[in-house]
């Protein structure tokens, strides 16, 4: 029923694009018809259709490369090739064979004909059916600054109903006045105009007005860039918070497996960023079986690469917990070379078998583009990441607080040996926690196999931030992970602009170890006998 | 005094490894120079440098093995101070290449002109002269690490918080050097050197004076090493290493005990460091890497950490291994260092020294079966039998 209903629409859709598509044909056609006079009127009338399938014909015909064939009237867009004229369709701009010199007959315009063809072509492009469309024709006036444009803009605002094209078209129109030579009470209007726009082009064109010879306007134009300054700055300020959530955030799915393990064993796992790596991978494997086997649902691969790396990562967590760590109890110091070591082997074992270039891994659908917020452009990867965290974040505290596995692992967190003592399987615990940690990082991996290369050295690029983020936030509290990872990302971002990227990294590490001297066990230490065995 | 220290400390493996360490620097340019190529016992120069590339790491896994084997600070960033240290060395010797530059300036290294600087930064003054470079190759990594160790000991960072932050320190020095403002190379470094000392750097001679340079102040690190663990303050580091807080509630100062071995250390590094350079004819920030630090801790755990003649042992070892792997197997090193990093931690605690201590041992047993009471142990053995507890929370 549905299908049919579709198929219906669709074909009705069809049909009434064929007859506009006539329409409009038989409107360029009558262009060939008649003296200066009627032209006009046919260009008025193509002008008011608003289909901007017609203006390259209109283009041609100002350039004087429209021509009609003797025979049938019909109009083409027209080149000289060898002795004779190549033919477009003027619709379609497809070649549609050569005609002699004489079968061809060019339409002949004048300068007013000119003028009136350039407003019909900026009439057109601007009542396009497309409002993106119209707004990229205001947008393109508004740099252009172009005078001719004022009254077509005049006309297509009085027939505009979407507010957020007319207000495009409202700044174009500004912007159009100020170049012109249109009295100073015009102008000032205009300035406020492009003031509200509040962005760089609008900027830069007040500048251009502060610094222009009509000194009447000085002032409204000082005043005008100060208010777009402020506009401006908080943007930037706005840029910069979400940078920074989203930087936040890719730390926070890097760390909170770290802080789980940290917090149970007392056990820095230096293999942690190749449990993300390996997540990363195993995302791609989950895409390429996808590719080959079925490529329509290619969208939902991530969705089974969620569970696989879940999984994959955290099997390896057990493994390494089963075979290595758990020899070295007590020993969290040479834990951490064991972690390493194993780590390298990791590395290497990716590289050997996927080879040391990156791989590709495809964004789903849902993924790709960006929408816009004012002067905010946020992609969707970047806003699903931050989402996707804020979930795993969530579940994780929700397993921690209600679920029995929880409340084993917090006792254990605050005193090992009374939750031994008091029959919890301490290394069961331990074994399932470390699960849980790797496969939260190889879940990681899923996400930023969007944003990053995947290559096998994804997890090193990760593994020192991680460690920050979890010394910072302290041990065995979610909540700190979460206000360490943000705060890190955020107080990134806002060194970046004035200190570049690479210092301001170097300012944060060096502020992480200043911090710690004040607070050595991180923001939310443990209290008690657990502080100090 | 200092005689008093080392007959405390100079056990007989200890003075076999520093007579052995004298005899190379003697024999070994004896054995290159003065044979003829031809003769068997003649040693090729590439093997002279290569050695003396080992001896420069055995002397960072030597600190290394002060601070971790006998405190129990596991620093992840010794190779800061041995980059630094490095760094001192690369800009004496930058400054020496003199006019024979690509751009012939005479003051300004090669770099700085085309990074079209005017005028040499004022942390480069005082390099053309070699007491001044090798003052600094001791004195910048051990003022960093007297800056870091007295904020971090002083705040009571410990164990693996500390381990992590030692390598932000060397990672964020990483960064740091990447940086063409540094004034340091950026990611090129410093290379291209011509001479040391007058000497052409290139030379037989020169890289046979550099091994025995090498070895010797190996061999004086190790004598100042025995020194200090032997001394009292060395049974207060080991009881600081063993148990923090009940050194600390005893009365002493133990922050003063751990800020003095890690600044003595890093100079150790800092001097390895400069000695390493002028052997690879190259200094990049790619020496700060975290990686580097963590690959040094692994010498020291090979050889036998708290054992002084272990990481010796350990970083020619594993750095042998090195150069033959990634001659013969590129692809396997990385499984045999990590496969190393796992067996060593897992079931060699003690490392090559404690096991040959404790074979040793055996035998000797074996031969003396009926004298109980007779077992005493040494302060290393002692080490392996309890761990590092420091840590443990």
């Amino acid at each position: 029923m549905l299908a049919l209903a579709l198929l219906c629409a669709v074909f009705a859709g069809t049909v009434q694009a064929q007859s506009a598509d006539d329409d409009l044909r038989a409107r360029l056609n009558a262009l060939a018809s008649g003296g200066f006079d009627e032209t006009q009127r046919q260009i008025d009338a193509i002008a008011a259709t608003g289909d901007p399938r017609a203006a390259p014909a209109l283009e041609a015909l100002s350039e004087g490369d429209l021509y009609f064939r003797q025979s049938d009237s019909a109009v083409f867009i027209v080149r000289t090739e060898g002795s004779g004229y190549a033919l477009q369709d003027p619709l379609t701009l497809e070649g549609v064979g050569t005609a002699g010199r004489r079968e061809v007959k060019k339409i002949r315009v004048n300068n007013r004909l000119r003028r009136v063809i350039r407003t019909a072509l900026g009439t057109l492009t601007l009542r396009a059916p497309d409002p993106a469309a119209r707004i990229e024709a205001a947008d393109a006036i508004f740099k252009a600054q172009d005078v001719d444009s004022i009254e077509p803009l005049d006309a297509a605002l009085a027939a505009e109903t979407d507010t957020d094209v007319a207000r495009h078209m409202r700044e174009a129109r500004a912007a159009a006045v100020l170049a012109s030579g249109r009295p100073t009470q015009d102008k000032l209007e205009a300035i406020a105009t492009i003031a509200a726009r509040g962005d760089r082009d609008a900027r830069s064109l007040l500048t251009g007005i502060s610094n222009g010879p009509d000194t009447a306007l000085h002032d409204a134009a000082n005043a005008a860039i100060a208010k777009v300054e402020r506009v401006q700055g908080l943007w930037d300020t706005a840029r910069n918070i979400w940078f920074g959530l989203s930087l936040g955030s890719v730390l926070l799915l890097a760390a909170i497996g770290l802080a789980i393990t940290f917090g149970v064993m007392g056990v820095i796992n230096m293999a942690h960023g190749e449990m993300v790596m390996l997540g990363a991978y195993t995302t791609f494997v989950v895409q390429s079986l996808f590719r080959t086997a079925a490529p329509e649902y290619f969208d939902y691969s991530l969705i089974v690469a969620l569970p696989a790396a879940f999984l994959v990562a955290g099997l390896v967590g057990i493994a390494i917990e089963r075979g290595i760590i758990r020899f070295l109890h007590d020993r969290p110091l040479e834990t951490l070379l064991a972690t390493w070591g194993v780590s390298l082997i990791l590395q290497q074992s990716v590289r050997t078998i996927f080879g040391p270039t990156n791989q590709e891994v495809g964004n789903p659908s849902f993924m790709s583009g960006a929408f816009e917020i004012g002067q905010l452009t946020i992609t969707y990867n970047r806003l699903w990441i931050v989402v996707f965290a804020l979930v795993v974040f969530t579940v994780l505290l929700v397993a921690m607080k209600a679920t029995r596995f929880g409340l084993y692992v917090r006792a254990v967190t605050q005193n090992r040996r009374m939750s031994a003592s008091m029959g919890i399987r301490t290394p069961l615990v331990d074994a399932l926690t470390f699960g849980l940690g790797s496969g939260i990082a190889g879940i990681a991996g899923v996400a930023l196999s969007q944003i990053d290369n995947v290559s096998p050295n994804l997890g090193q690029s990760y593994i020192i931030d991680s460690f920050m983020v979890v010394v910072f936030g302290g041990v065995g509290n979610l909540w700190g992970t979460l206000l360490g990872a943000f705060t890190l990302g955020i107080a990134n971002k806002f060194l970046e602009p004035f200190a570049g990227a690479v210092l301001a990294k170097i300012l944060v590490l060096v502020f992480i170890i200043l911090f710690i001297q004040k607070r050595p066990r991180g923001l939310f230490a443990l209290k008690g006998r657990a502080v100090d065995a | 005094m200092t005689f008093r220290f080392l007959s405390g400390g100079l056990t007989g493996g200890r003075i076999v490894m520093l007579a052995l360490l004298v005899a190379a620097a003697i024999l070994v340019p004896v054995l290159n120079l003065a044979l003829p190529e031809s003769h068997p016992l003649h040693v090729p120069t590439y093997a002279v440098t290569l050695m003396g590339k080992y001896l420069t790491y055995a002397l960072l896994a030597l600190a290394l093995d002060l601070v971790w084997g006998y405190c129990g600070i596991l620093s992840l960033g010794h190779a800061a101070f041995f980059a630094l240290g490095g760094y001192a060395m690369g800009m004496y010797l930058m400054r020496q290449i003199g006019t024979r530059g690509v751009y012939g300036d005479p003051v300004l290294p090669d770099f700085m002109v085309f990074l079209n600087w005017q005028e040499l930064p004022w942390y480069w003054y005082g390099f053309d002269v070699f007491p001044f470079a090798m003052l600094i190759a001791l004195a910048a990594p051990g003022l960093l690490a007297f800056v870091f160790g007295w904020f971090a000991f002083r705040s009571r960072v410990t164990g693996v918080y500390l381990s992590i932050i030692t390598q932000a320190m060397t990672y964020a020095l990483l960064l740091a050097f990447f940086r063409n403002d540094m004034g340091f190379g950026g990611n090129n470094g410093l290379t291209d050197f011509k001479d040391i000392l007058g000497f052409d750097i290139q030379s037989d001679a020169t890289r046979a004076g550099l091994f025995a340079a090498s070895a010797l102040a190996l061999a004086g690190g190790l004598v100042i090493a025995v020194a200090i663990t032997a001394s009292k303050l060395g049974k207060v580091l080991i009881a600081v290493r063993d148990a923090e807080s009940r050194t600390r509630f005893l009365g002493y100062r133990v922050e003063h005990y751990k800020l003095f071995v890690w600044t003595v250390s890093a100079m150790m590094a800092g001097l390895a460091g400069a000695l390493y350079v002028p052997q690879v004819g190259i200094i990049n920030p790619g020496e700060f890497a975290p990686a580097n630090s963590i690959e040094a801790v692994i010498w020291v755990a090979v050889g036998g950490r708290g054992t002084l003649v272990g990481p010796i042992i350990g970083a020619v070892l594993v750095n042998f291994a090195k150069s033959w792997f990634t001659a013969a197997l590129p692809e396997f090193w990385l499984f045999a260092l990590g496969g190393l990093f796992v067996f060593v931690t897992l079931f060699l605690p003690t490392g090559i020294v404690g096991l040959a201590k404790s074979a040793a041992q055996r035998l000797r047993r074996l031969r003396e079966p009926q004298t109980p009471g007779r077992e005493t142990k040494t302060p290393s053995e002692m080490a392996a039998a309890r761990p590092s507890e420091q840590a443990a929370e």
